[in-house]
């Protein structure tokens, strides 16, 4: 499925120019957001442009306060470093930053998220004999357990929003309401996962991810189909408000670069 | 002391090996002479394996591997560990898996001779019944914490942009855990940009006392494809290269033969 949304000047954007236009939405007022490469670096540095220049990007590779001109291709490519605040060693980032909960918003990825937002990056079928064997967990457990909250971005296919996870590499809101309090957790878990086709957000109740938005030109049983559960639709399914030409040509301008 | 001579004299086959530097300064000469040198069973740590360890283990170099974050990074995958675990080729590789902040916790640990690290974290996830953690209560509040074994390698080997003529050390940017994992290791290497009469100081450097690593080497160019700031810059466009040609395992041979087994050390 393709999504074509057309800006007021008529320029088009595409789903996957959306999905990184609603991510940099959400950091309209954050302080701080927490990035991995790819898809959640080009959003975090376009909410600057756009929305928050004094969004401060924190890396996992210690570069605090990072501002580059270039989208990085790693987390710890010179540019970070040499425009950070602070560069700090793993066990401070680890220790001082993120454990203590002082980093607003994360952004992570995965290749499975079940209906609870638990995520899976560990492998695909069974641990000790993998079909796929994923790069694993990284930073993105302490990370899901303590930043403010957490958005995850991914691609909306069958594959990856499954019944089941194969491995749980890091907790979202585990078994349903409470689970995070009980396990100790500091923030308040997945707010929302972003994907190509709309936006999903756990319902308040019972913290199993609901359709939210949807992209204009989308339509919900095309959703429903990607999804590997009977995914339900809040009671005030939004229409993403399609991207503006300053959005689109802001994207297009630092993807260009 | 050449690279080559430094390597044969710290690493011998079964060691348990920290080639560290998280993206940043990572020691691809000295992972190149293991290479060369032929050594085998080695149980290598780090916390990220990058190209290097693909490399490595790709080469049949390792029998085990502790790490947090098997991928190539902003690319995708690591064929050569990919296919280790998942087909046993060239040799099947024992997996201790961790997250960045349980190793980075157990490094800080080695570093600081406590027999493990107490942390939030791990709970909940099915890390907990696949690698080494405990669960401990804090005893002056009572809450619920995580303990991770302490790191101590035989040996560590990191890369660093200067030593001076006493074999002090001084790297800039991103500093990883190259100072803990020296810290932690029973011997440790450390290659270097160029050797100076005398530092220039830079704001945020690490400087690092000769008299707790073993050996430093020159290796101009040691971190590439990766970089050591301020000298060389990170080679993105081999790590998507490196992507494409190591899928297949006739290609990755004959690369590593021709470009890494064929070539004399560079640093003389």
């Amino acid at each position: 499925m393709t999504v074509e949304a057309a800006t007021a000047d008529g320029l088009q954007a595409s789903a996957g120019e959306l999905q990184t236009i609603v991510a940099a939405r959400r950091l309209r007022s954050t302080r701080t957001v927490f990035i991995g490469v790819g898809r959640p670096s080009t959003a975090a540095l376009l909410a600057r442009m756009v929305h928050n220049p004094g969004l401060v990007l924190v890396y996992e590779s210690g570069t605090i306060g990072a501002k580059p001109f270039h989208i990085p291709l790693s987390i710890g490519d010179g540019e970070l470093a040499q425009t950070a605040d602070s560069i700090v060693s793993v066990p401070e980032m680890f220790n001082y930053w993120i454990g203590p909960g002082r980093i607003d918003v994360a952004f992570l990825g995965a290749a499975q998220i079940d209906p609870h937002a638990n995520l899976n990056s560990t492998v695909i079928g069974d641990y000790d004999h993998p079909k796929t064997r994923l790069p694993g967990a990284g930073g993105a457990p302490e990370i899901a357990a303590s930043c403010g909250e957490v958005i995850v971005i991914a691609p909306h296919t069958k594959r990856t929003f499954v019944e089941k996870l194969d491995f749980c590499t890091t907790v979202g809101h585990g078994d349903g309401p409470g689970a995070r309090e009980r396990l100790g957790f500091r923030g308040k878990g997945p707010t929302a996962v972003i994907t190509d086709l709309g936006v999903l957000e756990p319902d308040p109740e019972t913290k199993v991810l609901v359709l939210a938005q949807i992209y204009p030109g989308v339509d919900v049983d095309g959703v429903r189909e990607q999804t590997g559960w009977d995914l339900e639709v809040a009671s005030e399914l939004q229409t993403t408000e399609p991207a503006t030409a300053e959005e689109l040509s802001a994207l297009r301008e630092l993807l260009d670069r | 002391m050449a690279v080559g001579d430094a390597v044969e004299s710290l690493v011998s086959d079964g060691d348990s090996v920290a080639l560290e530097g998280f993206t940043h300064l990572i020691p691809f000469e000295a992972g190149h002479e293991i290479i060369r040198q032929g050594r085998r069973e080695l149980e290598l740590i780090r916390m990220t394996p990058d190209l290097l360890y693909d490399q490595m283990i790709g080469m049949g170099v390792a029998r085990r591997l502790v790490f947090s974050y098997g991928g190539n990074p902003g690319v995708g995958g690591l064929h050569r560990f990919r296919d280790a675990v998942e087909n046993g080729w060239p040799r099947p590789v024992e997996l201790e898996e961790h997250s960045h902040a349980g190793m980075a916790n157990r490094y800080a640990a080695g570093a600081s001779d406590l027999p493990c690290a107490l942390m939030r974290g791990y709970v909940g996830t099915d890390l907990v019944s696949h690698t080494t953690v405990a669960s401990v209560t804090c005893p002056f509040t009572g809450e619920k914490l995580t303990a991770v074994p302490a790191l101590r390698p035989d040996v560590a080997i990191v890369h660093a942009q200067e030593a001076d003529r006493d074999g002090n050390v001084q790297l800039w940017g991103i500093p990883g855990v190259q100072k803990e994992a020296i810290l932690a290791a029973q011997r440790s290497l450390v290659t270097v940009e160029r050797i100076v009469d005398e530092f220039e100081p830079r704001p945020g450097a690490i400087a690092i006392p000769g008299w707790v690593i073993t050996a430093v080497a020159e290796a101009p160019g040691g971190s590439r494809p990766s970089y050591s700031l301020g000298i060389t810059d990170r080679d993105n466009d081999f790590y998507k290269f490196w992507d494409r040609m190591s899928r297949d395992r006739d290609q990755f041979t004959a690369w590593m033969n021709e470009n890494v087994l064929d070539q004399e050390e560079a640093a003389g």
